[in-house]
C-alpha cells in the first residue's frame, strides 16, 4: 500500500507554496496594471481603497463572487461553462517544471526548489501551454456569437503561427548548452562567457554566459512569440475589443469571466519566468550578496537559497512589468500583420538563429 | 517499472469514454474536443510508461498543433451537417456494418489473446537510459546516428507534402486574377 514519506510531504509542500504564489498573481497584477496604465496615461487609477488602491482588487474578487452568474439562453452549456476550467488549468500545470531557486542538502538529502524534475523539460512546457488555446475555442465555438467565434478563430490561427517560432527559437538555447532540462540550462548560465565568436574572452572579465547574451536573435524570437501566445497586446486580437467587442469572453460574465483572467495573468507569470529561465540567468545574480553576510553552515545554505529565490523573483516581476509597459505603449496589430510577421518574419529568423547556432557550436564559438 | 493500476484505469477509461464521444457526437466540433481528450489520456498512459519524451510530443504535436488545425478548419468550414445519419441509413447497410464491426472486435480479442510475449528490450532497460542522460538524449542520439536514412526519407516527405499543399492552394488563388488582368 501507499505510504506517505518525506519526500511526499515536502512535494505538498512545494505544491501548496507554488500555488499560493500563483493564486495571488492574479491580483496583484490586476492592481499593477490598473495602477501602470494610468501611470502611463498621465491618470491615477484606482486610489480609494486601501493604501495606493492596493486592496481594489480584493473588493473586485469578491464582486465577481457574488454578482448572479447569468447562462445566456443560445449558449452550449456543457462547454460553455468547461471552457474558462481549461484556459485555466493549463497554466497553472506549466509551473511545474520551472527552478526557481537551485537545490539544498539537508541530513544528506537533496531538497530541489522544483515541483517535478523531468528529463523532457523545455517539452513539457510547450506541450501544456499549446493546450491553453483550447479554452479559447472553446469559449468562442460554444458562445454560438459570431463575434466570439471570430475571437477563437483568431486564436487557435494565432496559435498556431507562432508556436513555430516559439519552440524553434529555444532550439537555439536547447543547442548552447546541450540539455533540455532546465536545471542544466539555469546551470550553464552560471558559467561566464569564455568565446566572443573565433576570440577567447580574457579570464577576468565576468560576463555571465546569459541565453540572452549568446542567443539574441532566439530571444527577440521568443519574447515576441510569447506575447503572441499569452494573448498580450499587440497580440490581443482574440478579444480585439474595437473590432470584435471581446472576443471569445463576449459571452461572460461575474466568476467565469474572472477565470479567463486569471488564465491571462498565469500565463504572463509562466510566460515571464520561461523569460527569466531561459534567457536571463533564472535563479542566478545575487549570489555575491553571500559574501557580506557572516553566517556559516545549514544558515548559509538557506541564505543562498532565498537569495537565489529573491534574484528569481525580481527577474519574473521585471519581466511582469514589462508586459504591461508594452500594453499600454504599442498599439494593436492588424491580423493580417500578425500573420505577416508569424510567418515572414520570425520563422525564417528562427530558423536562420538554428543555422548560426549550429556552426557556432560545431566551430566551439560558444 | 510497475504501473500504478488507479491512474491506469483512470486514464484508460478517460480514452475509451473520450473515442465513445468523437464517434457519438452529432457536432464535429464537439468530437475534435473529444479526440483531444483521447489524445490527452494516451499522454497519461505513456507518461505512466516511463516514456516522457513520447508523452510530450503526443501532446505537443496531437493536442496542442493538428487538433488546433482540425478545429480552425471545422470552424471555418461550419460544417456542422453531419455526413452520416444512421437512423436514416439502409437496414443492409446498417446489417453489414454491424457485422463487419463484430469481425473486426473479434479479431482485435484474437490478437491480443495470441500476441507473443513482449518483445526484448536488450540494452534499453530504465535504467540504462537513465544512465545514458534521459529519453530525449537516447533517442535523438540513435534517430542522429542508425536511423539518419528513416528520418531523412520522412522530412522529405514531408517536404513533398507540403510543396504540393502550396501548389494547390496557390493555383486555385492566382488563376482567375491572372485571368482578369489578361
Amino acid at each position: 500500500m501507499f505510504e506517505p514519506n518525506l519526500y511526499f510531504w515536502l512535494t505538498i509542500a512545494k505544491f501548496a507554496v507554488i500555488m499560493t504564489i500563483i493564486l495571488s498573481v492574479a491580483p496583484v497584477m490586476a492592481w499593477v496594471e490598473r495602477r501602470g496604465s494610468a501611470l502611463l496615461q498621465n491618470r491615477l487609477g484606482p486610489n480609494r481603497i486601501g493604501p495606493f488602491g492596493l486592496f481594489q482588487s480584493i473588493c473586485d474578487a469578491i464582486k465577481f463572487m457574488f454578482k448572479e452568474d447569468p447562462v445566456p439562453g443560445h449558449v452550449s452549456k456543457f462547454y460553455y461553462s468547461l471552457a474558462p476550467v481549461v484556459s485555466l488549468v493549463p497554466a497553472f500545470m506549466t509551473f511545474a517544471v520551472i527552478p526557481f531557486a537551485s537545490s539544498i542538502e539537508i541530513d544528506g538529502r537533496i531538497f530541489s526548489f522544483q515541483l517535478a524534475n523531468l528529463n523532457v523539460g523545455i517539452l513539457y512546457i510547450f506541450s501544456i501551454a499549446s493546450l491553453g488555446v483550447y479554452g479559447i475555442i472553446m469559449a468562442g465555438w460554444s458562445s454560438n456569437n459570431k463575434y466570439a467565434l471570430l475571437g477563437g478563430l483568431r486564436s487557435s490561427s494565432q496559435m498556431i503561427s507562432y508556436e513555430l517560432s516559439l519552440g524553434l527559437s529555444v532550439i537555439g538555447i536547447v543547442m548552447a548548452f546541450s540539455s533540455v532540462h532546465l536545471n542544466d540550462i539555469v546551470a550553464g548560465q552560471g558559467e561566464a562567457i569564455r568565446q566572443l565568436g573565433p576570440w577567447a574572452l580574457p579570464e577576468w572579465l565576468p560576463i555571465p554566459k546569459w541565453g540572452v547574451l549568446i542567443q539574441p536573435i532566439g530571444f527577440i524570437v521568443f519574447l515576441t512569440a510569447i506575447f503572441a501566445e499569452t494573448n498580450r497586446l499587440p497580440f490581443d486580437l482574440p478579444e480585439g475589443e474595437s473590432e470584435i467587442i471581446a472576443g471569445y469572453h463576449l459571452e461572460y460574465g461575474s466568476m467565469k469571466f474572472s477565470l479567463f483572467m486569471m488564465a491571462e495573468y498565469t500565463n504572463m507569470f509562466v510566460a515571464s519566468s520561461l523569460i527569466t529561465t531561459l534567457y536571463f540567468g533564472g535563479w542566478h545574480g545575487l549570489h555575491w550578496v553571500l559574501n557580506l553576510v557572516p553566517v556559516e553552515g545549514l544558515a548559509r545554505e538557506w541564505t543562498r537559497i532565498v537569495l537565489e529565490m529573491a534574484a528569481f523573483f525580481l527577474k519574473v516581476g521585471f519581466f511582469m512589468w514589462f508586459f504591461v509597459w508594452v500594453r499600454w505603449t504599442l498599439p494593436r496589430f492588424r491580423y493580417d500583420q500578425v500573420m505577416d510577421l508569424g510567418w515572414k518574419v520570425m520563422l525564417p529568423l528562427s530558423l536562420g538563429n538554428i543555422f548560426i547556432t549550429a556552426l557556432a557550436v560545431y566551430y566551439g564559438w560558444m | 517499472m510497475e504501473i500504478s493500476p488507479i491512474f491506469f484505469y483512470l486514464f484508460a477509461g478517460v480514452a475509451l469514454a473520450a473515442s465513445a464521444m468523437v464517434i457519438l457526437k452529432r457536432n464535429p466540433v464537439a468530437s475534435a474536443f473529444s479526440l483531444v481528450m483521447v489524445f490527452f489520456a494516451f499522454a497519461g498512459i505513456y507518461a505512466l510508461l516511463d516514456a516522457h519524451l513520447i508523452a510530450a510530443i503526443q501532446i505537443l504535436v496531437y493536442a496542442g498543433a493538428i487538433m488546433v488545425l482540425f478545429l480552425f478548419v471545422i470552424m471555418l468550414l461550419s460544417a456542422d451537417v453531419p455526413s452520416f445519419d444512421l437512423r436514416r441509413a439502409h437496414p443492409v447497410a446498417r446489417a453489414v456494418g454491424g457485422v463487419l464491426s463484430l469481425v473486426l472486435f473479434g479479431f482485435f480479442v484474437w490478437a491480443f489473446k495470441n500476441s507473443p510475449s513482449p518483445a526484448p528490450l536488450g540494452n534499453f532497460t530504465a535504467e540504462n537510459i537513465e544512465a545514458a542522460g534521459g529519453n530525449s538524449r537516447v533517442l535523438s542520439e540513435l534517430m542522429f546516428s542508425e536511423y539518419i536514412l528513416p528520418f531523412e526519407l520522412t522530412s522529405v516527405l514531408l517536404l513533398a507534402a507540403i510543396i504540393g499543399a502550396v501548389a494547390i492552394a496557390k493555383r486555385k488563388q492566382s488563376l482567375p486574377t491572372e485571368g482578369r488582368r489578361k
